[in-house]
């Protein structure tokens, strides 16, 4: 940035640049909302019908007249899909057919379950990823180093169910064995199911408040994050190992700094991009596999909902998953990308370069 | 092959001469004998795929015939004979005194099934799209690889749970059991299909400009015939890589499906199902009827995805 301020036709040459991509992304994300909508209407309206759904077996044709103006049926495909996106944008995403309640309703009810876990088992995947991904890669041949990544590779062909299941059979039922003459069990008293008691702050329900809220968010935190923190610390092993092998680190060796000034304040620094920027995208998939793991653990949260709206074909509900989710995977993927782009200043450079 | 190969000294092995020694000495053969890795994971899946498709020669019962089931022999534990019939089985039963062992060779018979014909179906449907993309470009293309984009977006599962929530309510409810597994195979097929398409696409891009495509267009053959006879067997090298992780992947989406109720049926347990019902006896303390298909499961997902890792690693001399 120093050198920009100096060159003033540099700057504005780099800001129409970086301005240029960034509403490139938006729009492109932009349409990526708009092709998901289109799939959660036309799910909505196509797959079943959806006066069957909400009238019951009692129906006049006057009710079914009724409902079809009132539901917007009777007026064009586009104008419906429109009526569709407004009603969304406002927060309106219909009714539940198996509820009768508003999805929205429904939704904000089951978030404060879904995000507690994601942040902790995030938070774990994180910290835990990047403190073992430093430990492997500069212990590279020592045999802690060299378990842990084995031990790494058998968790990335898990499957998360699996893994849940595995949790449960050991820390919550309890596995038992005999050694040296004594009967030990495994079983840590975990709960397996639910979230314990949770305490309600305004229209937020938490678990981290409680003992039992506590104690239930363990298994499947730790069920959750174990995957993405695999992935973490592989990439930051690789990435560590990469760099510790580049000159600028034998030279900073070279003269003499201690080792830790060069595996973290050297070393580190610079393996962090490719790290912020896949870990962000992660953040996401902790979304979705957040079904899985709240199936296991019969978490109240949104994912379980999905789950059951898959089983009993409760459209709305799924469509409203659907646009919520991609709502936050597609936010998610354009701070990393424009994240990407203010921390790496090469790619500044290039996409200037480039634009001439 | 792997025994002779570890055994015999290498000087001996170059000496062989004839048809069989080009294979043999071959560069994927040479590192796959050099990989423990990679032989036994192939000796591990080899041997799961084979007992799953000689399960009704291997199996001692027959699951799905309620005629060779005892309910007396319900809930024997692995390899203790059972207190009322005095029947023993190695793995254990379930509540209706189904084997284990019977059920989990069957059930991986359904999960394999499911898998390959997914990943066939992915790769037929990547391969085409790919293919087109890459050959006939233009607005085409564009079409195709936006699609691709918006797909890749989203965790591939996600995808799958969606097409089989959609297919689900195309189906009256009668037939939802009947057509699940083929529900099942679609819905993971759909959505894997991108990574093939995608690999495709950019080597055709490369192969589309060299001379023995353009001399195929001067002897005036059409486009179909260039990207089926001249093109696609450039491409299969990375496609057949992409197959084998594909084929991980599907097993573990197959096992994901199941396990939350959206895959294969009871009535056509896959071992997700077989998991899944396991779950519900956990907790009284019958373990062995999930343990034993998580087990299989384990061995089957990790050994697959092992030799995707070799395969990927062999067939690409960057890597090496």
């Amino acid at each position: 940035m120093g050198n920009a301020a100096l060159d003033p036709g540099a700057l504005s040459v780099k800001n129409h640049a970086m301005l240029a991509y960034i509403i490139k992304r938006i729009v492109q994300s932009v349409i990526v909302l708009l092709v998901v909508g289109l799939v959660a209407f036309a799910m909505f309206r196509f797959v079943g019908d959806p006066i069957d759904n909400i009238l019951g077996q009692e129906r006049t044709q006057a009710d079914i007249e009724r409902l079809r103006v009132e539901l917007g049926l009777d007026q064009p495909f586009v104008v419906q899909y429109w009526n569709f996106l407004a009603r969304a944008a406002q927060g309106d995403l219909g009714v539940s057919y198996r509820q009768s309640r508003p999805v929205v309703e429904i939704l904000l009810e089951r978030a404060p379950a879904t995000l507690e876990l994601a942040a902790v088992s995030g938070a774990m995947a994180i910290i835990f990823g990047i403190m073992l991904g430093i430990f492997t890669a500069i212990r590279r041949d020592g045999f802690a180093a060299n378990t842990i990544m084995t031990i790494s590779l058998i968790g990335v062909s898990l499957p998360t169910f699996l893994i849940g299941v595995l949790l449960i059979y050991f820390f919550s039922v309890g596995m038992q064995f005999t050694l040296f003459g004594q009967t030990i069990s495994t079983d840590l008293g975990l709960p397996s199911f639910g979230r314990g008691e949770t305490v309600k702050i305004g229209g937020w329900s938490t678990g981290f408040l409680t003992e039992s809220g506590l104690k239930a968010l363990i298994l499947p935190a730790i069920t959750l994050g174990l995957y993405q923190m695999t992935l973490i610390m592989r990439l930051v092993r690789s990435e560590m190992l990469e760099v510790l092998r580049q000159d600028y680190i034998r030279f900073a060796r070279a003269r003499g700094l201690r080792e830790r000034a060069v595996n973290f304040r050297h070393a580190l620094k610079n393996t962090l991009v490719p790290v912020i920027t896949i870990t962000g995208l992660q953040l996401g998939s902790i979304i979705a596999f957040a079904i899985i793991t709240e199936t296991v653990f019969q978490w109240p949260g949104v994912g379980l909902l999905f789950i059951n709206s898959i089983q009993t074909v409760d459209i709305p509900v799924m469509a409203a998953y659907l646009m919520l989710i991609s709502v936050m995977f597609v936010a998610i993927n354009l701070v990393v990308d424009l994240l990407y782009f203010a921390i790496d200043p090469r790619l500044r450079v290039d996409r200037t370069a480039r634009g001439h | 092959m792997a025994d002779t190969g570890l055994n015999t000294p290498i000087s001996k092995m170059t000496a062989k001469s004839g048809r069989g020694a080009a294979f043999w000495n071959s560069d994927l053969v040479y590192s796959f004998r050099r990989s423990p890795v990679a032989i036994i994971s192939t000796l591990v899946t080899v041997i799961l795929v084979l007992t799953a498709i000689l399960a009704p020669l291997i199996a001692p019962h027959n699951p799905f015939d309620p005629s060779t089931l005892n309910l007396m022999n319900g809930f024997s534990q692995p390899m203790q004979p059972n207190a009322f019939t005095g029947e023993t089985f190695w793995l254990g039963t379930d509540g209706q005194g189904r084997d284990i062992f019977s059920t989990i060779l069957y059930g991986m018979r359904i999960s394999l099934f499911v898998a390959s014909l997914a990943v066939l179906f992915a790769m037929v449907l990547g391969v085409t799209l790919g293919l087109i993309a890459g050959y006939v470009g233009g607005w085409v293309d564009t079409i195709i690889m936006r699609i691709a984009d918006v797909q890749l977006t989203f965790p591939s599962i996600l995808i799958a749970m969606l097409i089989s929530g959609i297919a689900r309510g195309f189906t009256p409810v009668q037939y939802r059991d009947e057509v699940a597994i083929w529900v099942l195979i679609i819905a993971i097929g759909l959505s894997d299909w991108v990574q093939f398409a995608r690999v495709v696409r950019g080597t055709t891009l490369i192969e589309k400009n060299k001379e023995y495509v353009q001399a195929a267009r001067m002897i005036g053959r059409s486009r179909g015939a260039i990207m089926l006879w001249h093109i696609l067997p450039n491409v299969l090298n990375p496609v057949l890589v992409i197959a084998t992780i594909s084929f991980a992947l599907a097993i573990i989406a197959e096992a994901t499906l199941s396990f939350l109720g959206v895959g294969a049926p009871p009535t056509e347990p896959s071992l997700g199902t077989l998991i899944n019902t396991g779950r519900d006896f956990l907790l009284s303390g019958e373990w062995w009827i999930l343990l034993f298909p998580a087990l299989t499961l384990l061995a089957l997902a990790l050994s697959v995805n092992l030799l995707g890792d070799w395969l990927r690693d062999a067939l690409n001399p960057r890597l090496r």
